[in-house]
């Protein structure tokens, strides 16, 4: 297996966002969108033209957003509150700790654009702290689809799942990686590749980089597994604990510090549990330089060749 | 009921707020005792709501956003019938279900988990949205603390209250004038709030918080103007009913000893 992703066409998740999110409307009156302005970003164009009464624009007021969702939830509507990840999940962090995980409201968040998917727009507005903050509160399911199929199947999950979640969609291209018609299981992994020699754990933007990364493994006679763990919280432990045992070490990737998010969950349950060497890629604790999307990613060490070279690193741990 | 049977079922609010501020050892009794008149003619007069259906998609909603004096709010769901009156003696013990902020997980009849400041509005704001999405005609009514509209948060509400023409929610404003450690007036001064909010696109009145013909009359459906959000900022007084708490900022949160609480209810038993 060489370079998977050749020739892909790169989708905009978004699309699958917004055109899962309009079929749902149809069929169903209580889905309303809210946003803070931001209805071209979040890709809402489509929605407000079908559905102008039911999407809620609350203007530039984070906090005032995501508490009209849980009012809005709470008289039976199943909101669909989405704005740049940063904003949603910094600004308005108080409102979705009370409003939505402690009040347990139906509230769906949707974190557009989120990691460094603005790149050179610098620090303020990459929101590489969203696992962190969101995953420490109960009740709120954190989720990174990888593709345009897995950002569609997680839509319809959420539209039906009775709770409130945090949905962390980008806005930077990916190839295809699950198969069409997938269906999303919260807190449950999809293996990408089978593998024995080491484990690759990603989601989001990083899952088909680790695909691409198992590859140039694969040149090299060693056979990775790859996980596309899209649920952050509730982790898939039963999967976590069979790559420990199956493959003796586990490299995650994540768009995200370091501190707290996909690789700090993954290690929490290696340490209770299977103690294997892990190597955690991601941004090291650092505001990120001037530098695109894919180029922060390169330059924090996520190139496909420099996650096969920390894999091979890591499996010289091995005991 | 009337506003005679109002005020006499406000003093017993009070004095079952009192005795279970005094043997629970904390609470924020200055607070409730400026809030009770405001809620029990909610909850009594103003408001549709059920004990048996406390769910109802057609029940009015009462947010309580100043959550710190959920104790006025829990005796009052005892008194409707929402909590067993005896399980008021549980507030803030061990595992109670009464904590010193209300929980709606918890609590039938609480719609919304408050305590940090400014949370409440926004949440009114989206159920007052919903009712007007079902073309439904029940309301929505929001409590805050006149020292709470110091939160950002509310403005943001309001902001949008009024874009959304939202005549179907009711922010009361409990104006008792202190806040935790000072007056308003000398912390960050709100006040005079009434131009504030019109300037904004709500209709405003202005009432004793404590007189029960004044709140019943103010919370009429027939105040409200088409199309626009009311606020009602109610003069009250921090510790009504207590003459040595009134308008005294100490007892924001301090719990009277044996003989001031005997003082207390002595005067809230005369004022029946």
């Amino acid at each position: 297996m060489t370079a998977p992703f050749q020739n892909a066409k790169l989708h905009d998740c978004r699309d699958a966002f917004t055109a899962a999110l309009e079929e749902l409307a149809a069929a169903d009156g209580n889905i309303v969108a809210v946003c803070n302005d931001s209805v071209g970003s979040s890709k809402l164009t489509g929605f407000r033209d079908k559905f102008p009464e039911r999407l809620i624009n609350v203007g530039i007021a984070e906090q005032n957003m995501v508490g009209v969702g849980a009012g809005l939830a709470n008289g039976g509507k199943i909101p669909f509150v989405c704005a740049a990840s940063p904003f949603l999940t910094g600004r308005a962090l108080e409102q979705i700790k009370a409003d939505v995980a402690y009040s347990q409201t139906n509230v769906k968040l949707v974190g557009i654009s989120s990691g460094m998917a603005y790149g050179e727009l610098g620090p303020t507005h990459h929101s590489i702290e969203d696992f962190a903050w969101v995953r420490a509160l109960p009740h709120v399911p954190v989720i990174a689809p990888a593709d345009r199929i897995e950002t569609d199947a997680v839509i319809r999950w959420a539209a039906t799942y009775q709770g409130g979640c945090f949905l962390r969609l980008s806005r930077v291209g990916v190839p295809d990686l699950l198969p069409e018609g997938h269906v999303f299981e919260l807190g449950r992994a999809n293996v990408l590749c089978e593998g024995s020699d080491v484990t690759i754990i990603a989601n989001g933007v990083l899952s088909h980089r680790a695909v691409t990364a198992a590859a140039v493994l694969e040149g090299q006679g060693i056979s990775a597994r790859v996980l596309n763990m899209a649920t952050v919280r509730p982790i898939d432990q039963d999967a976590i604990l069979s790559a420990a045992r199956d493959t003796g070490a586990i490299l995650t990737c994540e768009e995200h510090t370091t501190f707290g998010g996909l690789g700090s969950a993954v290690a929490e349950v290696i340490v209770d549990h299977h103690p294997v060497p892990m190597t955690r890629l991601g941004v090291p604790g650092v505001f990120a330089h001037t530098a695109s999307a894919e180029q922060l990613l390169d330059d924090f060490g996520m190139s496909p060749q420099a996650i096969a070279d920390s894999a091979v690193a890591l499996m010289g741990r091995k005991g | 009921m009337d506003t005679h049977d109002l005020r006499l079922l406000a003093n017993r609010i009070r004095r079952r707020d009192l005795q279970a501020v005094y043997e629970a050892g904390a609470g924020h009794i200055g607070g409730e005792m400026s809030v009770t008149d405001l809620l029990t003619a909610l909850y009594f007069h103003t408001m549709k709501v059920d004990p048996a259906a406390p769910l109802d998609p057609n029940r009015d909603r009462l947010i309580l956003s100043k959550g710190h004096t959920a104790l006025a709010l829990y005796v009052v769901l005892s008194e409707k019938g929402f909590l067993p009156k005896e399980e008021i003696a549980t507030f803030l013990q061990h595992n109670s279900r009464l904590n010193g902020h209300p929980n709606r997980v918890k609590v039938p009849g609480v719609e919304t988990n408050t305590g940090p400041l400014g949370h409440g509005l926004p949440v009114g704001v989206g159920m007052a949205k919903a009712a007007k999405l079902d073309g439904a005609d029940w309301r929505t009514f929001v409590i805050t603390g006149d020292g709470e509209m110091q939160e950002g948060s509310n403005w943001e509400a309001i902001m949008a209250a009024a874009h959304f023409g939202l005549d179907n929610l009711t922010l009361i404003i409990d104006h008792n004038r202190l806040q935790q450690g000072a007056r308003l007036e000398d912390t960050n001064n709100l006040a005079p709030l009434p131009p504030k909010l019109a300037a904004f696109g709500w209709t405003v009145l202005e009432i004793d918080g404590h007189d029960m013909d004044q709140i019943t009359a103010a919370l009429s459906a027939d105040n409200i103007a088409s199309g626009k959000p009311t606020c009602i900022v109610a003069h009250t007084n921090k510790g009504h009913g207590i003459s040595f708490m009134s308008d005294n900022v100490a007892w924001h949160h301090k719990v009277p000893n044996e003989a001031q609480y005997k003082q207390a209810m002595q005067e809230l038993e005369n004022a029946q």
